[in-house]
């Protein structure tokens, strides 16, 4: 208030003026606001088209279903890269998952407790350590003992990178669920363990899913931590490991403990090639992945805002 | 009563231990501790792989040099052009990026017309789900040429007096500013997403005391909104900032991983410590080259680690102050 006075008697631009200038000033700032939300959508949709227009051409059977052709030549797909993420995403989810919904319970039913908080801002703090580095920690914990990089490094590192989605996300959800569920399993004596998995889960399924599907977008996307745990392999084709014939555990193994590929990684190798064809078929699966991350995205913002409609209702 | 962990504010009163309970407990007690072992894990690993580095060069590593000083065929590593090229292209896209977050976020959070705000947020969560390699595709054959290049021209001409502008911009683009811009637009959603929330979560009576008082909107939001919610929002930025110097792949694809390029010009190709390491790692022969890759990665860890932690710290303490002061 006095600041407002004494900056009123100084000035000497008169009343009306100045209840001008300050509502100019209003209207200009409060448009720049607007302006600038404008201005952050036009990378969003420049990136969706253009991906779209030099992605859709290149888009044939061939490229899901065929071995990468020579270099040079017209043809081929990527389906060792495909497979090598299906193989590292889903390790990475069997390992990320029930440590991620664990924890979750754990943070949500402790949370004022020193190991609840510390576990919280763990959390938070691995969720903005540099995906590269968790690669290096993948390599440094797998690749270096085992002495070859393997599909089974890169699993680890994504789940890594999964966790701290999932942690986050499954907490929210538990938390939502109203007390008196709880409350009411534990009175009719069942054990917090029964009450948790057969009561509060499926009360907050709805939410972990989400979670879930938005830590495989997160994982599916990355790329910087497969660089040197899976190292990239084009003749990558569990069809011709299953057929190799042994138990199922050797198949595994197999699988697991031979460099892989993955979408994003045959992504930046075939964008700094020579070859036309090859910075085609970098677009194509830069649109397939664009798709099925931003469609994973929408899909979890619909099951979020229908499971808050039944909440509310 | 016995509780196997002391909870403080529970609403189970006198709960009891039925079957089974313990090694339930016991189980998320492990999953629980294994978030924060991770954690150390990864910092131990990175320290003790890059002992060999650090043992051979020791302060060398990262005290200022202009020579050229990061050269893998002669096993001689110096990062300190690669820690001032990560720090430029971090502030720079800090810099540019923090107004326009900022600006975004009150439009988001106070002025929005409520029809358009669910699809406004998603779409800058959107922006941030984009693959940061679909990233880096978009920004050699679209981005470099399109916008960095001519951004580039027009900074050397008219500003290359400064140090900062100095020289040419390559043909291709390739180069620091290239790098600083295309961080920008990353850590737009991220800047956005956490100063609308800090925004959101500041009491009614404050805006409408301001207003009562006769601000306008803006003096409303700039002379209240924005010193209340300001260390949050400075978290905000401190955790852009933690994003820009990790960011690997879209940076790795436009910077030119040029390690011994001394002067600070934001037109000529530079590296990254996460570049670097993208880059070289891979092909990394000898012992000691993997090992000054891995300090940096030790640097890099330390570095996000830090400001990940104050930004965090700065976050939670707005959160945690807001209910207690609109309670009363």
């Amino acid at each position: 208030m006095t600041t407002m006075t004494r900056t009123l008697s100084r000035s000497s631009i008169p009343a009306k003026g100045r209840y001008q200038r300050r509502h100019a000033v209003n209207a200009v700032m409060l448009g720049l606001t607007g302006f600038f939300t404008l201005l952050a959508l036009i990378p969003l949709v420049w990136i969706i088209v253009y991906v779209i227009q030099a992605g859709a051409p290149a888009i044939t059977l061939e490229l899901f279903t065929k071995l990468p052709a020579g270099l040079g030549q017209v043809g081929g797909g990527v389906l060792h890269a495909i497979e090598g993420t299906l193989v590292v995403t889903l390790l990475a989810s069997i390992l990320s998952m029930p440590v991620g919904v664990l924890t979750a319970f754990y943070v949500a039913t402790h949370p004022n407790t020193p190991l609840g908080l510390a576990v919280r801002f763990g959390t938070d703090v691995l969720a903005g350590v540099p995906s590269i580095v968790i690669g290096l920690f993948g390599y440094a914990l797998i690749v270096l003992p085992q002495g070859h990089y393997s599909a089974l490094a890169g699993g680890v590192a994504i789940a890594i990178i999964m966790l701290p989605t999932i942690i986050r996300t499954t907490e929210e959800m538990i938390k939502l669920v109203p007390n008196a569920m709880r409350e009411g399993s534990l009175a009719l004596g069942a054990p917090e363990w029964k009450t948790s998995l057969r009561v509060i889960l499926p009360a907050a399924l709805n939410g972990v899913v989400t979670g879930f599907m938005l830590a495989i977008a997160r994982g599916v996307g990355e790329t910087a931590p497969l660089l040197f745990t899976v190292l990239g392999n084009d003749r990558y084709d569990i069809g011709q490991i299953v057929q190799g014939g042994q138990s199922i555990g050797a198949i595994v193994n197999r699988i697991l403990d031979q460099p892989t590929d993955g979408l994003t990684l045959t992504m930046w190798k075939y964008a700094q090639q020579p070859f036309p064809e090859r910075v085609q078929q970098a677009w194509a699966v830069a649109l397939v992945l664009m798709l099925f991350v931003l469609g994973i995205n929408i899909l979890a913002r619909v099951l979020t805002a229908r499971s808050q409609l039944k909440g509310n209702s | 009563m016995a509780t196997l962990f002391p909870k403080k504010k529970s609403s189970s009163v006198g709960r009891t231990l039925r079957h089974g309970d313990v090694p339930w407990m016991a189980i998320l007690f492990v999953m629980a501790i294994l978030v924060l072992v991770l954690m150390l894990a990864i910092g131990w690993s990175v320290w003790d792989q890059s002992s060999a580095s650090r043992q051979t060069f020791g302060a060398s590593f990262v005290a200022p040099t202009t020579d050229s000083s990061w050269d893998p065929v002669n096993d001689h590593f110096q990062a300190w052009p690669i820690i001032t090229g990560t720090l430029i292209t971090a502030v720079i896209a800090i810099v540019v990026a923090t107004p326009i977050s900022i600006f975004i976020a009150i439009f988001l959070a106070e002025l929005c017309p409520d029809r358009i705000r669910t699809p406004l947020n998603f779409m800058v969560e959107m922006l941030a789900a984009i693959p940061s390699v679909v990233f880096g595709l978009w920004g050699i054959f679209v981005f470099l040429p399109g916008v960095v290049k001519p951004v580039g021209d027009f900074l050397g001409n008219t500003l290359g007096f400064l140090p900062l502008f100095s020289g040419t911009i390559p043909a291709s683009g390739t180069s620091r500013l290239g790098a600083s811009l295309i961080l920008t637009i990353m850590i737009i959603p991220t800047i956005t997403a956490v100063t609308r929330d800090v925004l959101r979560a500041i009491p009614r009576a404050q805006r409408e005391a301001s207003l009562a008082l006769g601000a306008t909107r803006w003096e409303m939001i700039w002379q209240v909104l924005l010193p209340y919610g300001l260390s949050g929002i400075l978290g905000a930025i401190i955790l852009g900032l933690g994003r820009a110097l990790g960011e690997t792949m879209a940076v790795t694809m436009v910077i030119g991983n040029n390690t011994v390029e001394a002067s600070g010009s934001l037109l000529k190709p530079g590296a990254t410590l996460a570049s670097v390491i993208a880059n070289e790692f891979a092909e990394a022969v000898s012992k000691l080259h993997t090992s000054a890759l891995i300090q940096l990665g030790l640097i890099l860890f330390v570095m996000t680690l830090l400001l990940n932690m104050i930004a965090r710290l700065l976050v939670w303490q707005v959160a945690r102050r807001v209910p207690s002061e609109a309670r009363a």
